[in-house]
């Protein structure tokens, strides 16, 4: 669903990020469109997942700009209010989880929308258990982190990012660290998730589910976008040598 | 003279009520202290960590200073010394509890920043992503996880203070050890009474091991 004559949600522009003096970010432009699944790929150290971190702030970028649902976040840190507001808006999901270890699974959930969206524990505790339902978990809401899988950790931290309602989703190698035998689990979620219209964002090593859930790939190396495009021609027909070379190295097992 | 090289049990309970009468002055420098140097550990601990320079230096300072010189030095200074300054007295069950808060807020100081930058980054990113303030990210994230892992240290920062206070009969408050001392001068039973002197800190160290274990266990899950 490329619905790009709308108005992009996100909309990074010139974007330029320097870690000393190695340049991880040259120069990105990208627009994702609202309801748009976006699949970031790139071997590691390519600057895919600091790209994706720009988005909501988690890292400062020095040049360009970035506009996140018509908020500006300034280079240099320099965004101010406008870096909370485009949080509030934007879901992460990371790949070790995050979840809060010293609060149950229903109160990693209702934090966020009870002290940021003013929600009472009531409103709050019912969406958590709805979206626990919704990510297979609801008979786990009064268990810790600690005592879940980590399949069901990642499930857990992806309904915990959409009890904020987010406008736009992102996630950051959210199967990378868990057991093979679960990463099925996480995907089966993100899927119902993309086909509902969520607008995703996606760093990720799983190739066959890029294939199948994005709209559109973007392969990352040295920092730029070297090629981007619909997942079966950057997968069957890939322009670039570079995207050759990375695609033949990880599609041959 | 008669050697007498026997326990006299006597003795050692006679002399309980008198030294009880010190208890509450050691409770006192011991918790009152303690309270106090929590809060200034606090403070000073997260100025320690802070991106401010000009809040993180007073703070390397402080801690340098209290920590780097004896805690009984510290509480002859400001009983003897500051009045010179302030131009007044200083009660002694005030300067003792002053040199406990300042001393062991030192040592909290390092036990905060340690406890707080234990606590991985992903913790805050996540409160962050969410959109938590910064404040609230540290309230109701950081801080929590990092206080159950001072836990421990606290407890024994707790002990070595709770034993400090016993330099403190050099400034003549009538704690634990001032009063063993006295009453040793009327009955000659020192080692009667240090050792009840003794068993009363272990009683209260003891105590509060118990209680911060208890604190922990409870606290173990996540």
């Amino acid at each position: 669903m490329s619905t790009t004559d709308k108005w992009p949600i996100v909309r990074l522009q010139k974007v330029n990020k320097h870690f000393g003096n190695l340049h991880v970010m040259r120069n990105i432009d990208l627009d994702v469109a609202p309801g748009e699944v976006v699949v970031i790929i790139g071997a590691s150290g390519s600057g895919k997942s600091t790209l994706i971190r720009c988005v909501n702030g988690l890292e400062p970028f020095q040049g360009g700009r970035i506009e996140v649902d018509g908020k500006t976040l300034e280079p240099n840190g320099a965004s101010g209010k406008s870096l909370q507001a485009v949080r509030t808006e934007v879901g992460m999901v990371f790949q070790q989880f995050n979840l809060f270890p010293h609060l149950s699974i229903r109160d990693n959930v209702t934090l966020a929308p009870r002290k940021v969206r003013g929600m009472t524990k009531q409103q709050a505790d019912a969406t958590a258990d709805r979206l626990l339902d919704r990510v297979g978990i609801a008979d786990q809401a009064d268990k810790f982190p600690g005592q879940l899988s980590g399949g069901q950790q990642q499930r857990v931290a992806l309904a915990r990012a959409l009890a904020m309602e987010p406008r736009l989703m992102l996630f950051d190698e959210p199967t990378s660290a868990l057991d093979p035998e679960m990463i099925g689990e996480v995907l089966d979620a993100m899927r119902e998730l993309a086909k509902d219209g969520m607008t995703m964002m996606i760093v990720t090593h799983e190739m066959g589910f890029a294939r199948e859930v994005a709209d559109r790939v973007v392969f990352v190396h040295g920092g730029e976008i070297v090629e981007e495009g619909p997942p079966e021609r950057v997968f069957d027909e890939p322009q670039h040598e570079r995207t050759q070379a990375f695609l033949s190295r990880v599609l041959k097992h | 003279m008669e050697l007498n090289f026997q326990f006299d049990w006597h003795a050692a309970i006679a002399s309980l009520p008198y030294l009880l009468k010190g208890l509450p002055y050691t409770l006192l420098i011991s918790f009152g202290g303690l309270a106090i140097g929590f809060v200034v550990g606090i403070v000073f601990g997260l100025m320690r960590i802070s991106p401010t320079r000009w809040l993180r230096i007073p703070a390397v300072v402080y801690i340098e200073v209290f920590r780097g010189t004896p805690v009984l030095v510290q509480v002859l200074f400001i009983f003897y010394g500051l009045p010179t300054l302030l131009g007044g007295p200083i009660n002694a069950l005030t300067a003792g509890i002053a040199a406990i808060a300042l001393n062991a807020g030192a040592y909290i100081s390092e036990i905060v920043r340690g406890g707080v930058q234990s606590i991985e980054r992903g913790q805050r990113e996540a409160g962050l992503s969410l959109g938590l303030s910064g404040t609230q990210t540290f309230q109701y994230i950081v801080w929590p996880q990092a206080l159950r892992r001072m836990i421990p240290a606290l407890g024994n920062q707790g002990i070595v203070s709770i034993k400090d206070t016993s330099l403190f009969s050099v400034i003549g408050v009538g704690e634990l050890v001032r009063q063993g001392q006295v009453y040793i001068a009327n009955t000659f039973t020192a080692l009667e009474v240090y050792f009840m002197i003794a068993l009363l800190y272990l009683a209260i160290t003891l105590s509060l091991s118990m209680a911060l274990n208890l604190l922990e266990r409870k606290g173990v899950v996540g």
